[in-house]
């Protein structure tokens, strides 16, 4: 395939930051269909919208989901592209790799399609760009066979889930991030492959409050590590921060006056304002703290997490379509997340959850919608949750209650006549 | 736009050989041709059941059933369903039953 004249795309290659553009150019040395790659974006700039058709449905037998086809509206001036499609790869859990296994599956990508890749797609999946239908079945052969790899999930199903990097390299880590993830992924194989849903559902797992994973913005269940004893202070390395021998925030971000001032960069902005110093002892009332993580983000060699450690679950989390974004909205405040037990409390939180949605949810309804349309209270009945006032922000301001029945003496059952017999007309 | 022949007739399809034009050009040597490409052996009442029931809900609702409901009204578990239709039952016995490609985030 020739090269095309792309003065549009070349513009790209300038600066500093890595181009895509000069890549796609050298990876299309190798291949050649790359070049089309440019070329059609180059007449998707000109012509300011996409030369993609719309949707495509392609796969592998056995699996609903896994690979997004997609076609060109140009094939005749691209043939490298005509077919285009995309395989999601359920990546290890943190994305942590050995070149070995990169180098194998970049081998065998090079074999069977464009050589080129997204590291990583937002729900996580290693993802593999461009390729024609016949060469799915042999691509899924291979990767499974001598990759022993898998793809990861698309359509209404439990999608890849991800984590944040946990245990592996963060002090902060509340729970085995990566153990929960890849328990849950091996767990719901099934679910992952075969669409059976409303729609997508997601999980992320993330070790603690800073979310490094955006689970509260981006699953629909998410867990965010947590601990409900007290945070743990090491006294003589505060006072090290006090002296300037530690520097604060890791000497990530420089300390906002010339000295780490604790009043003003930890106290001052402790939301409950549950810390004080008495001389240059630290204390903190943790009946108050609501785990913020901020004075642990700043002083990371003096505070760490308590010990009775476990996870919050938060539900419902979706993008604006249909009826607006949603964040997680709390429905469990504290489980243990325990790889001995095979995550026990999070699975029966899990099943419930699908139990009820599997059978309420309307087609193409996220589980956040869902909830919005029946209601909180409806929802945590159902997953035999008793309601607490951590599960709202603020109660609520209108008076339209609901009762149910059995919750009122009398019931609904009542006579106009009898009411008119002490209320005449 | 391709066509696709198969014993003596031909069929319009898209990229993804859906029927570009659903059920209207929908007749058994269509099924046949199907079951050959999408992995299916051999043609059997369960097949028929769950392309009469795609077929029958597609012409009063104008979509296709949720995965539940096709389960629900055929009585096969998903795990069947897959069985009898290795692609599933969107590229399988959508395809098939000759209702339109699904679409959105798939």
């Amino acid at each position: 395939m020739p090269k095309h004249d792309t003065p549009l795309m070349d513009e790209l290659e300038k600066g500093p930051w890595p181009s895509f553009v000069s890549d796609l150019k050298r990876q299309a040395e190798k291949s050649p269909q790359c070049w089309d790659i440019v070329g059609q974006m180059e007449l998707s700039y000109k012509d300011r919208m996409t030369h993609w058709k719309h949707g495509g449905i392609v796969g592998v037998f056995g699996y609903g989901g896994g690979i997004v086809g997609r076609y060109s509206d140009v094939p005749d001036k691209f043939p490298g592209v005509a077919h285009f499609h995309t395989v999601r790869l359920n990546q290890p859990s943190s994305k942590f790799y050995r070149t070995d296994l990169l180098r194998k599956l970049c081998d065998l990508w090079e074999k069977r399609g464009s050589g080129m890749t997204n590291l990583h797609g937002s729900t996580g999946d290693l993802i593999l760009l461009g390729t024609k239908t016949e060469e799915l079945e042999p691509l899924f052969y291979e990767l499974t066979h001598d990759l022993e790899w898998d793809l990861g999930g698309s359509g209404s199903n439990l999608r890849t889930p991800a984590c944040c990097i946990g245990k592996a390299r963060c002090e902060w880590a509340c729970y085995d991030t990566q153990a929960a993830c890849y328990a849950m992924t091996m767990k719901y194989q099934d679910e992952i492959h075969r669409p059976a849903f409303p729609y997508k559902f997601k999980f992320k797992f993330s070790g603690c409050a800073n979310d490094c994973v955006a689970a509260l913005a981006r699953s629909d269940l998410s867990a965010i590590g947590t601990w409900r004893d007290n945070i743990r202070i090491d006294q003589a390395e505060v006072k090290n921060y006090l002296s300037g021998a530690n520097k604060a925030n890791g000497g990530g971000t420089p300390a906002k006056g010339d000295k780490f001032d604790i009043q003003k960069e930890v106290i001052d902005l402790c939301p409950t304002g549950c810390m004080w110093m008495e001389g240059d002892t630290l204390k903190i009332d943790d009946a108050e703290c609501t785990r913020c993580m901020h004075c642990l983000n700043v002083m990371p060699k003096a505070l760490r997490p308590g010990l009775d450690q476990g996870a919050s679950l938060l539900m419902g989390a979706k993008a604006p379509i249909l009826d607006g974004a949603q964040l997680g909205t709390l429905i469990v405040p504290f489980i243990k997340m325990d790889p001995e037990n095979e995550f026990e409390e999070l699975v029966d939180v899990i099943e419930k959850c699908w139990d009820y949605w599997m059978e309420n949810g309307k087609n193409r309804e996220r589980l956040g919608e869902t909830i919005q349309r029946v209601g909180l209270p409806t929802f945590l009945r159902v997953m035999e949750i008793e309601p607490i006032p951590q599960h709202v922000r603020e109660p609520r301001s209108n008076p339209y209650v609901f009762w149910r029945e059995e919750e009122v003496e009398g019931g609904w059952q009542r006579d106009i006549k009898e009411f008119r017999k002490k209320h005449a007309q | 736009m391709a066509t696709v022949e198969h014993k003596g007739k031909t069929f319009n399809v898209d990229e993804d050989g859906f029927l570009t034009k659903g059920m209207e050009e929908w007749s058994e040597e269509w099924v046949d041709y199907v079951k050959s490409i999408e992995g299916i052996e051999e043609l059997t009442d369960e097949h028929r059941k769950i392309i009469d029931i795609l077929q029958d809900y597609f012409k009063k609702n104008g979509i296709a059933p949720m995965v539940r409901i096709l389960s629900k009204t055929t009585g096969f578990p998903l795990k069947r369903i897959y069985e009898l239709f290795p692609s599933g039952p969107g590229k399988g016995a959508c395809k098939m039953a000759g209702l339109p490609k699904p679409t959105g985030c798939v």
